[in-house]
């Protein structure tokens, strides 16, 4: 009676054995022992066109180089990344890393320190230095900026009149949140839990003098100075951007994403996001979702202050290229993250992807003057030259989750409490005594 | 079909008379059975054990030469942490409404499938789809039902506002993982139950109608309580499954809103912060906590499980 049930189950044995087998071929297959060399480089999937375009162009008769696609997400991104180079995955050549990530890795001895030459190629007085400081750990260098990341707040010109307000002075969070309010418009923000909302609050904390940490190079024992003056005014606009009229529907669910659809409909809105919105907007002319009249209502500006009189700083991020420390070829990798960052390599970036140039010379070609708005390169160029990083830390995903936990939901941001209870986790969460 | 391997085992104890040919065959069928042992305890073994040994440790895997030998601080930290208790109590509601509306609509279709007469088949199919598609795929689909921007959820419910954001507070957002979650695994819930009604006599059913009791009293009288065992299993298996709810949560809402299960913590711990040591303290205490629940439910059911097995 059991005989038919065993032969099935024979069978099935049979089929998994040879499933394995076929398996096993397929993967040493991928590894090309004899000819030349395959180097992995590992990308956020933002601009993936050009960058395998830039893939193609950089490879050389000595090595092929090959696109790897990551998650969407930041965390995502390096929660891979530090899984493979953990377990001494010698497959990845190349990466590339949002600049808060730069020093963990370093850190933990995952990316090749560049040499001498390289290094200081790397971050030579034509990187914006904002970008620059990104790459930069314990007196090395450890990644080629790539492309610079920075917020703008991008604006309904119609709303701004309407509201009477100057755009071409700075303004404050105060007066965008007053104005859209009083005009029907909403704040375009990013507060959903995630990287981008610890984003918000960090450069919130800096526009107002103010730092998450300080004595970064402590490690875990680094002084916390959330619970400060600014991190109270940094809660207090939070606040206010939520019990407000202008606060969007998916306010605690907000992402980069959520608010691009909220500047045409209706009033419009003020809305601080990333560079790429320029080329996302003028895209959506050819497929005819927006008139050219309403890209022509598009306006731009520095990032709001968060405290009047105070300059802002501008969030900066981006994508650094680094190398593995396991990679089989460094020396073809390290020639290969030169390549892909050279400035020309940047301006395509920039023209097809709207991805900004960490280079001054390649914000000065002709092809960038011709794609963007003379005054909007010349304020992306300003804001990652004078914004701020997020605070640079071996432990910055610890960091930024426990503020992440304690900010989020942002309508429960109350700031005689919130950087205080803050900064009490954080303490606990850095000397291992609670959950995260 | 039903011999076990464990049955001929306890007879040979008790009948020493047993053949020359039956030791062959069995120390033949050890032999056979051994290399899939080996690999069980590689495979399953292995990793339990090393949790537990890691979890002995302050062990941080992008600092792996700071590892400390911390005792059983790691435990004393997370049973002493409200986080902890605060997912503990999330997970504990997930399990008790999920697999309680469960129970009530897989009996429903448990039912349906079970008396159909007509188009059988089909009937049977649609009702299990959901159990087909990948958990992932359907706290995607469920988490666009519910997105106030490209959702129908919003419209079809006339008391709430258009622009009302399920994901946004922690009521509606574990709500709405909590139907993801119900509408996927109900199919399997039934087709356990299924299997329980297909093993309630027809003669007992037809006594009681003879004897005049009404549908519901043959229901409650005839019908459910000899499907103990089945109803058992199929709410071990799901409380089971529904105590680790991680998937549809990390879709969903990625654990904000305090909307994370005791699962997604240890995830937070161990994938996304490297610590392991810390998480493989809390998936120790996970396996623990799903062992208490399981034998509370044996206890609760009054089920012996090996006369279970035999009824099937």
């Amino acid at each position: 009676m059991t005989k038919p049930h065993a032969r099935t189950t024979a069978r099935r044995a049979g089929a998994l054995a040879a499933a394995l087998v076929v398996g096993a071929t397929g993967l040493t297959a991928c590894s090309d022992e004899s000819g030349k060399p395959t180097l992995n480089w590992y990308v956020n999937p933002d601009g993936v066109d050009t960058l395998t375009a830039l893939a193609e162009s950089c490879s050389t008769d000595d090595y092929d180089i090959e696109i790897q696609l990551l998650p969407s997400g930041a965390t995502d991104q390096r929660t891979q990344l530090a899984r493979r180079l953990a377990a001494e995955d010698s497959s990845t050549d190349l990466m590339s890393l949002d600049p808060v990530f730069v020093a963990e890795f370093a850190n933990a001895d995952w990316l090749e320190r560049l040499p001498d030459e390289a290094a200081s190629a790397a971050t030579d007085d034509d990187v914006l230095e904002g970008a620059a400081e990104t790459v930069t750990w314990d007196d090395g260098v450890y990644a080629f900026p790539q492309w610079a990341n920075t917020q703008v707040l991008w604006f309904r010109k119609s709303l701004a009149e309407a509201a009477g307000l100057d755009m071409t002075q700075p303004v404050t969070w105060e007066q965008v949140i007053d104005a859209a309010a009083d005009n029907g418009g909403t704040v375009g923000v990013q507060a959903n839990k995630y990287e981008a909302y610890v984003v918000w609050i960090n450069a919130l904390i800096q526009g107002a003098g103010g730092q998450v940490i300080s004595d970064n190079e402590a490690g875990k024992d680094a002084k916390i100075e959330i619970d400060s003056d600014a991190g109270r005014e940094a809660a207090a606009v939070i606040e206010k951007l939520a019990g407000s009229e202008a606060a969007q529907a998916d306010l605690t669910t907000s992402n980069e994403g959520t608010s691009l659809g909220q500047m045409f409909g209706g009033p419009g809105e003020f809305m601080v996001n990333w560079t790429f919105v320029y080329q996302n907007y003028k895209g959506l002319i050819e497929s005819g979702d927006i008139t050219e009249e309403e890209f022509a209502d598009l306006g731009w500006a520095r990032y709001p202050a968060t405290v009047e009189g105070e300059e802002s700083k501008p969030p900066i991020g981006g994508i650094d290229i680094g190398v593995g420390a396991y990679s089989k070829h460094p020396d073809f990798a390290l020639e290969a993250a030169a390549c892909v960052t050279s400035a020309e390599a940047q301006v395509d970036l920039a023209v097809n992807e709207g991805l900004m140039p960490s280079r001054t010379s390649a914000y000065e070609s002709p092809e960038l003057a011709e794609a963007y708005p003379a005054d909007l390169l010349d304020l992306f160029s300003q804001s990652v030259d004078s914004g701020g990083p997020r605070p640079k830390s071996a432990y910055y995903a610890t960091i930024s989750a426990a503020i992440q936990s304690v900010w989020h939901a942002p309508t429960s941001v109350d700031p005689d409490q919130t950087p205080e209870e803050s900064a009490a986790f954080l303490r606990e969460v850095l000397d291992g005594k609670a959950l995260l | 079909m039903t011999t076990t391997v464990v049955a001929p085992r306890t007879e040979r104890q008790q009948k020493p008379e047993v053949s020359d040919r039956a030791k062959a065959e069995t120390r033949l069928g050890q032999k056979l059975v051994a290399p899939a042992i080996v690999l069980m305890l590689v495979v399953t073994a292995f990793p339990m054990l090393r949790a537990l040994y890691l979890s002995l440790f302050n062990y941080s895997l992008t600092a792996p030469e700071d590892r400390e030998f911390v005792g059983l601080s790691n435990y004393a930290t997370a049973l002493t942490d409200p986080l902890f208790w605060k997912t503990t109590g999330v997970t504990v509601l997930y399990m008790l409404v999920t697999v309680g509306v469960e129970l009530v609509i897989g009996f429903v279709f448990a039912m349906v499938m079970h008396r159909v007469i007509f188009a059988r088949g089909v009937i049977r199919t649609s009702i299990l789809i959901p159990y087909g598609i990948i958990t992932v795929v359907s706290g995607f689909a469920w988490q666009f039902a519910f997105s106030f921007q490209n959702g129908f959820v919003n419209g079809w419910l006339p008391f709430l506002d258009t622009d009302f954001n399920w994901f946004g507070d922690t009521t509606p957002a574990v709500i709405a993982i909590m139907v993801s979650e119900i509408w996927k695994t109900t199919p399997f819930m039934s087709l356990l139950l299924l299997a329980g009604l297909a093993q309630v006599s027809e003669d007992m059913i037809e006594a009681a109608k003879v004897d005049g009791a009404t549908w519901w009293q043959r229901l409650w009288k005839v019908v459910l309580p000899n499907m103990r065992a089945a109803i058992m299993v199929a709410v071990l298996f799901r409380a089971l499954d529904a105590y680790r709810i991680f998937d549809n949560i990390f879709v969903m809402t990625a654990g904000a809103v305090n909307t994370e299960s005791i699962s997604f913590l240890t995830y937070r711990q161990t994938i996304e912060q490297f610590q392991l040591g810390i998480g493989s303290a809390l998936s120790v205490l996970l396996f623990l906590s799903v062992l208490v629940i399981a034998w509370l439910i044996v206890k609760l059911f009054k089920v012996d499980l090996a006369s279970a097995r035999q009824e099937g």
